[in-house]
């Protein structure tokens, strides 16, 4: 073997950066778009009566989840594994010619796949099923793009040089396993027009599944939906990304596999809980809940395993706004794995659910943990791929705390939002009768949409800074490999 | 047993599909067959009100509103009966939202009239003052796509024995059919006689006018799914 390092390859990861950078922002720009048209419906026809169709609120939602799972958290683990599965496995992508070309088509073809994405979501084409909306043409495109991946994967597992699987490498493995059978079975759907010879549009389906059984199986997909792209992968980035940055080891090896394994059997339970009341047989909303109680074991297994892991080593929290975005990354998976289970308690789910206080739930998981670790990732990546120093330190930090500052706004007002709307709906007078109209609980919003709508713009804003000091990164100053050990080199 | 696993690739992938795969068969499966049965008196959508649920659907009405009514007083109290699985089983999908950022519309069709959701479709906040709905005036010049609806009703006809033109068992003892025509004409005609009785009851011109002339727009569907909704 030779012994100069390894030259890792980064030019599909580099790809992907750029598009979870571009996909983010349409993103959360698109969410912060239907969070003033909450609070001023007005916006509604922001470019005019000619467009409402296509700027109303219906029509945007759909886009807006779709941009953030599928576009930045998609962009952003596809990112970190063409980085990270190199350096954890000890081999470069440069030493196959096949697994260079298949990571290239993989980005071209998921990029492909986004464009017909956006267009069909604002020509209303879709399934209505939350995350799942694509029709049948794209949802074939989506398995081709994500076995790409696989083949990706396991073909670089096939020529490693270290032989023990690092624990990310088992968090990116499920997350591929995880979404193919999640994907395949919740889209069984039969084209229209193949199957009446020839009538209507060629692009729609309807779904294999009925009411009931149509629910179950797309809240098993969509709660693990959450599972496979919102938890497992970004648990895979922050055992690769606090060690490194920190250079300090992880805290336990126990505990990462008791709480990789616990993860695994758990969650997929816990789909239950989004259907809880509902017309499922009360066994499974019983699993539901319970299970979704039990997965804050596993769940604090890792948040507290990656929090253990700066042991002795608190000051970087202070001094690396890098190591900030992470320590709050893991604080924020703590706090909202633990509202979870909360909603999922029956009592508690009788007054949450519908509410605004979900919407909050998972915002604070997505712009908090998801967010916060894909983009530290992504700053700890950039002068290892570009070879330069991070472009500002200052901007960082200031990005850090404007963000920080955009999700307390965020889940602080949806939570009043949400109890508060759950109890007036519940209400009744002293006759019996209910005591508001539907009306005097969405007007009693106002001030919170608001607040909310300002809380994510705040986030947006930290977003554009954070592109901002990427793309300046890639003129700083040169830097050599060998400096890159553990902290990532930043100018003030 | 990890670390044997930690070296084979191929042994953990498949131990971590089985993981997560067993979890999935033991809560889906048994109850499959139990859930799609019809209860009495529900019966599978015209191809008008098919038509106006795919409008439902193309603008995500299902963003902002649910169509489940859970067992609590304050919602039969509101909503009506609260749900029955049986009621979804011509559901493809189901529409039952996650979210009510307006009130749930499983049975909108007992309390409002096709002039009130003509009005409000046009203008929510004209009918309810606050209201944060925005207004679908282009579903009033849309056309619907019978064509679509109609090729869905034969798929899932055949697929799934879904039963047109076969009588269907009514709460009061009765029986009703829904009837499916033969052929693409025919399904045109059908919507067609369907439509003019809604359109009978709006006052916007350009809509009789569109009826008139055997075009269905979108709002004139959109409201004859929504009265079907009981
Ligand atoms: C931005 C969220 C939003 C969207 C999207 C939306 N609505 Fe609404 N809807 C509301 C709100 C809020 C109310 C309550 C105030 C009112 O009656 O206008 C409401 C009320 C209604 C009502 C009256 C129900 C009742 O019991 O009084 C109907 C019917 C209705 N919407 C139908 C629709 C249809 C059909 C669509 C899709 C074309 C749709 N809505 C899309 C928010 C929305």
């Amino acid at each position: 073997m030779e012994n100069r390092p390894l030259e890792y390859d980064y030019t599909v990861a580099k790809m992907f950066m750029f598009s979870t950078i571009i996909l983010g922002i349409v993103g959360m720009l698109v969410g912060v778009i239907l969070a003033f048209q909450l609070a001023f419906p007005g916006l509604n026809l922001m470019l005019g009566e000619g467009l409402a169709e296509y700027t109303a609120f219906g029509r945007l939602r759909p886009l807006h989840t779709d941009a953030v799972i599928f576009g930045f958290t998609l962009s952003g683990i596809f990112a970190t594994w063409y980085y990270v599965g190199q350096r954890v496995l000890k081999v470069s992508m440069a030493e196959s010619g096949f697994l260079m070309f298949i990571g290239k088509l993989h980005f071209w073809l998921y990029l492909v796949g986004v464009a017909a994405v956006v267009v069909s979501l604002l020509l209303g084409i879709t399934t209505s099923k939350e995350y799942a909306e694509f029709e049948w043409p794209i949802d074939i495109a989506i398995v081709i793009v994500w076995v790409l991946w696989g083949l990706g994967i396991f073909g670089l597992i096939g020529i490693r040089r270290e032989q023990s699987l690092y624990i990310s490498i088992w968090y990116y493995i499920a997350t591929f396993l995880g979404v193919a059978m999640l994907y395949v079975f919740n889209n069984m759907e039969i084209p229209t027009y193949f199957a009446s010879g020839g009538i209507g549009a060629w692009y729609h389906s309807v779904s294999m599944y009925s009411g009931t059984n149509d629910a179950l199986v797309q809240w098993w997909y969509g709660h693990n939906a959450v599972a496979f792209v919102f938890t497992v992968p970004i648990v895979a980035m922050i055992y690769y990304f606090l060690p490194k940055e920190s250079g300090q080891a992880v805290y336990s090896y126990k505990l990462s596999l008791l709480s990789f394994w616990g993860l695994m059997f758990v969650y997929l339970w816990a789909g239950g809980h989004h259907l809880l009341f509902s017309t499922v047989p009360d066994w499974l909303q019983t699993m539901g809940s319970v299970f979704s109680i039990v997965l804050i074991l596993p769940s604090w297994g890792s948040a507290i395993n990656m929090l253990l892991t700066m042991k002795g080593e608190w000051q970087q929290v202070a001094s690396s706004p890098l190591i900030k975005f992470m320590i709050l990354a893991s604080t924020f998976y703590m706090f909202s794995t633990l509202e979870g289970p909360i909603q999922a308690i029956k009592s508690v789910n009788a007054l949450a659910h519908f509410t605004d206080w979900i919407v909050g739930h998972v915002h604070d998981g997505v712009l908090g943990w998801v967010g916060f670790m894909i983009m530290a990732s992504l700053f700890h990546m950039a002068p290892r791929v570009f070879k330069r120093e991070i472009y500002s330190k200052s901007l960082m930090t200031t990005q850090f705390w404007i963000q920080t500052l955009g999700v307390v706004l965020y889940f602080t007002s949806m939570w009043i939002a949400g109890i508060t709307q759950g109890m007036m709906w519940r209400a009744h007078d002293e006759f019996g009768n209910l005591a508001y109209s539907f009306i005097d609980t969405v007007t009693v919003l106002h001030p919170y949409y608001t607040i909310r709508a300002v809380g994510g713009l705040l986030y947006l804003v930290g977003f554009f800074m954070f592109a901002y000091n990427i793309y300046k990164t890639m003129s700083a100053r040169r830097i050599e490999e060998n400096e890159l050990q553990t902290a990532s080199p930043m100018a003030a | 047993m990890f670390h044997w696993l930690e070296k084979r690739p191929f042994f953990f992938a498949v131990a971590v599909f089985v993981t997560i795969a067993f979890a999935g068969l033991i809560e889906i499966l048994p109850n499959f067959a139990q859930a799609s049965r019809p209860t009495i008196g529900t019966a599978p959508y015209s191809t008008l009100e098919l038509a106006g649920r795919h409008v439902y659907i193309k603008n995500s009405c299902n963003a902002c509103h649910s169509q489940l009514i859970r067992p609590f007083k304050a919602e039969t109290d509101r909503y009506g009966h609260y749900s029955l699985s049986g009621e979804y089983a011509y559901d493809r999908p189901f529409l039952w939202g996650s979210k009510r950022t307006g009130p749930d519309l499983m049975r909108v069709g007992n309390y409002r009239t096709t002039d009130w959701h003509e009005n409000h479709m046009w203008d929510p906040a004209g009918v309810v003052p606050g209201s944060i709905m925005p207004a679908y005036k282009w579903t009033f010049t849309n056309i619907a796509d019978v064509d679509t609806a109609y090729a869905e009703q034969i798929t899932i006809k055949n697929a799934f024995n879904v039963p047109y033109n076969k009588p269907i068992p009514m709460k009061d003892g009765s029986t009703t059919t829904v009837a499916l025509a033969d052929s693409l004409s025919g399904a045109h005609a059908s919507a067609l006689e369907e439509a003019k009785v809604v359109a009978a009851d709006m006052k916007n011109q350009n809509v009789k006018d569109a009826v008139a002339n055997g075009q269905i727009p979108e709002i004139v569907a959109l409201i004859a799914y929504m009265n079907s909704l009981k």
